[in-house]
């Protein structure tokens, strides 16, 4: 073999390496600057909820640990607890109650903020203030507003003759004292996202619909809801994962923390809570694992349903626009 | 200088780096002995009195010794957190609170837990109090801070607009005897009155339940909180006097604060440790005053402990904190501070402590007063593993009539009985 020989086998066997690297640099760099957020999703996301799954089928103690398996008998107890159920339903309740008026009263605000406003950023901010304060500290100034013999608004309510109402003893009101937490706080925030998706629609739409001498609100439903179809799904859904994962505001609603004396507002995160952390619950790791499994699968159901309900219609409305 | 966006981040970057290097450095060489210096953690919660001046004192009589103090705001998020990590094996303080209705819980795990028996403290405490604190195995793993030795507190003011006698050793004579006494006194009150005469039936429960050994649980162990006629008949016996009586307030809760301020009630059960927080609540009131006297005689209600976690690296030093933060005179300093009633037997009757009195209650001899309730003390209610939940179920069922008044007596009497059974 000549020297020329040697030296043009390598010329091309270091093309073919550099080839190769060029090529895995194609195929696998987008998922490694990706890979950090998955790794730390596996860390801190899938581990525990995987771990979760395997507490959940054991007896297990909080200081005690880890006992004898029982299969399924953790959620054959969860779900023979009436508190378990009474819990679903204040959950659902409350979620509904939040968030159905929260989603409208946002887009009603961003469909404000998107006019042409004086002091345009001061308004925008401003929407976004509750969002920053902490949700304790909502909850406090919330739950003493709403008391029942010497709250703010039980005050008002007896100085225009009403009768006092039971924000922590009734069921109905108490879900609706939280509910108005809920939506102190988040209501600015998704008004915002609404509002950069309606800046983002063409202006064009809206011209040629002047033209045809389209109202302000004939537009709003006509060109401005469906526009918004993507971002609509994203704060639904994002809002349903929030609304039965609420856990702050019902837990600070009353000094306890218990849900009240008949689980007025215990909702199934407290519920969850208390069966491993809370005085009454007895540090019942297990019980808790396998609470905290079904709501993982009823956010899943639901999460599901709303897409489907959200699209189908958000297309409807498409279709009505044309 | 004007630098660029890219070499500003990059330098705040490079900061942000070196900072959590350095970072990380110190707090591995820290790590419970500093420049041979052992550093112990006092876990607390609430207010158990121990000031920086008191460490300090320590901290100048062990010169190897800092000590540090957490505090957790309220007893739940103690339990929360020591069981959790009692359970992880680590992360623990060196010193640990813990509050006698949890105490049971945690004596079942009482091998994870230092043995503080020493001849050095032996018979410092009330009997009832060292009993508690002793496992199966006749080992010591807590020592006794407070009891609570229970009075009457009263509005002087508000007696006096209703005819009945303001003095405190008037008043005590007048409510000496049974609760059926002083139910009665209070329908006297409320017909001259428009406050109401106790707070809320709950409390009421609460230190009638205190008054008897067996009331939730049986001695070995067995729930008979809803077949015990004891239980039943303090259930009946408050909520019969609820619609006269009580002003319908939930212990803790918001309105209940808010109801010393607008005096919605003119007395309450007193466990030494509330009088702080009757002067917190509505420090602009005058008017209260604490009797020497407490229906059915003598009663506690609460009080607290210090444990020393095994998991500790410096549990023989923790151990020696413990016993000093727990010795008479530092337990008398914290009595002067927050009210918390020493459990410790020698100082019960001595100079120092029956000479406090209390401005915010008309000047009342408050050390004389409550070492006398706590030596009218006769029983110590048997609490084991099922007394809290149990106890938070009894309590519901009571504020669904006196405070909700969602449900007649004998529907969450019922709902009571389903909830014990679900707790097991």
């Amino acid at each position: 073999m000549t020297a020329t020989a040697l030296a043009d086998e390598r010329r091309v066997r270091r093309i073919a390496f550099g080839n190769r690297l060029s090529h895995w640099d194609f195929k696998l760099s987008p998922y490694l600057y990706v890979s950090p957020f998955f790794i730390l999703f596996a860390i801190t996301g899938l581990f525990p909820i995987i771990y979760t799954a395997y507490v959940s089928v054991f007896d297990w103690h909080i200081i005690g640990g880890q006992g004898d398996f029982v299969g399924a008998g953790n959620f054959e107890w969860v779900l023979g607890q009436e508190k378990f159920w009474i819990a679903l339903r204040n959950s659902f309740s409350i979620f509904l109650l939040s968030a159905i008026p929260q989603v409208i009263l946002a887009l009603i605000i961003a469909a404000v903020l998107a006019q042409n406003l004086r002091a345009k950023t001061f308004w925008r901010m401003g929407v976004l203030v509750p969002y920053v304060v902490a949700p304790v500290a909502v909850a406090l100034i919330f739950s003493n507003m709403f008391g029942d013999q010497y709250g703010l608004i039980n005050n008002l309510l007896g100085s225009v003759g009403l009768d006092p109402v039971g924000w922590h003893s009734q069921v109905v009101p108490s879900h609706l004292a939280i509910a108005t937490m809920v939506n102190f706080r988040w209501t600015g925030y998704n008004a915002l996202i609404f509002l950069a998706a309606m800046q983002a629609i063409p202006r064009d739409y809206y011209e040629a619909a002047m033209l045809d001498g389209a109202s302000k609100v004939r537009q709003f439903f006509s060109i401005t809801i469906p526009s918004l179809r993507p971002t609509l799904i994203f704060v639904i859904i994002t809002s349903t994962i929030g609304g039965l994962q609420i856990f702050d505001e019902p837990r600070m609603y009353d000094t306890t923390g218990a849900g009240g004396s008949s689980a007025q507002w215990l909702t199934i995160t407290m519920f969850i809570y208390n069966q491993g952390f809370g005085q009454t619950g007895g540090g019942q790791f297990g019980h808790a694992a396998a609470a905290a499994w079904l709501l993982f699968i009823i956010i899943i159901v639901v999460g599901l349903i709303n897409l489907a309900a959200t699209r189908a219609i958000a297309s409807a409305g498409t279709r009505n626009g044309k | 200088m004007r630098l660029s966006r890219r070499t500003k981040a990059g330098a705040i970057a490079g900061a942000a780096v070196i900072a959590l290097v350095a970072t990380g450095c110190s707090t591995g060489a820290e790590g419970g002995e500093a420049g041979g210096k052992i550093e112990l953690t006092v876990a607390t919660f609430n207010d158990f009195g121990y000031t920086d001046e008191l460490f300090a004192e320590y901290e100048k009589e062990n010169p190897n010794v800092t000590v540090k103090q957490n505090k957790a705001a309220t007893s739940d998020d103690a339990r929360a957190n020591y069981f959790t990590k009692l359970g992880a094996g680590s992360g623990l303080a060196d010193v640990e609170a813990v509050e006698i209705d949890w105490f049971a819980e945690l004596l079942q795990y009482s091998d994870k837990l230092t043995d503080l028996s020493s001849p050095d403290v032996e018979g410092r405490w009330l009997d009832w109090k060292e009993a508690a604190a002793t496992d199966a195995d006749g080992k010591l793993i807590a020592y006794g801070t407070d009891i609570g030795p229970e009075a009457i507190c009263y509005r002087s003011d508000l007696f006096a607009a209703a005819g009945l006698p303001t003095d405190r050793t008037e008043v005590a004579a007048l409510l000496e005897g049974d609760w059926e006494n002083y139910f009665s006194v209070g329908e006297q009150f409320t017909a001259a009155s428009d406050a109401a005469w106790f707070d809320g039936s709950g409390a009421m429960l609460q230190g009638i339940l205190n008054q008897h050994e067996e009331t939730l649980e049986a001695t070995d162990g067995e729930v008979i909180a809803t077949t015990n006629p004891v239980v039943k008949d303090a259930y009946e016996q408050v909520l019969d006097a609820s619609p006269e009586l009580s002003a319908h307030l939930k212990q803790w809760s918001d309105d209940w604060t808010a109801g010393f301020a607008n005096g919605a009630f003119a007395t309450m059960l007193c466990p030494s440790w509330i009088l702080g927080n009757i002067e917190g609540a509505a420090p602009e009131v005058t008017g209260w005053d604490v009797a020497n006297v407490f229906p059915g005689g003598g009663g506690n209600w609460g009080g607290s402990y210090l444990t020393v976690p095994a998991q500790g690296k410096n549990a023989e030093e923790a151990k020696k904190l413990a016993a000093w933060l727990t010795a008479p005179e530092q337990q008398l300093k914290s009595f002067v501070k927050t009210g918390n009633f020493p459990s410790q037997l020698d100082i019960q009757d001595s100079e120092e402590l029956t000479s406090v009195t209390r401005p915010f209650f008309n000047e009342a001899p408050t050390g004389e007063i409550f070492a006398e309730r706590a030596a009218a003390i006769t029983v110590a209610p048997f609490k084991s593993v099922k007394y809290f939940p149990i106890m938070s179920s009894l309590q519901d069922a009571v504020n669904r009539v006196d405070v909700d008044k969602t449900q007649s007596a004998d529907d969450s009497w019922k709902q009571f009985e389903a909830d014990v059974a679900s707790i097991g």
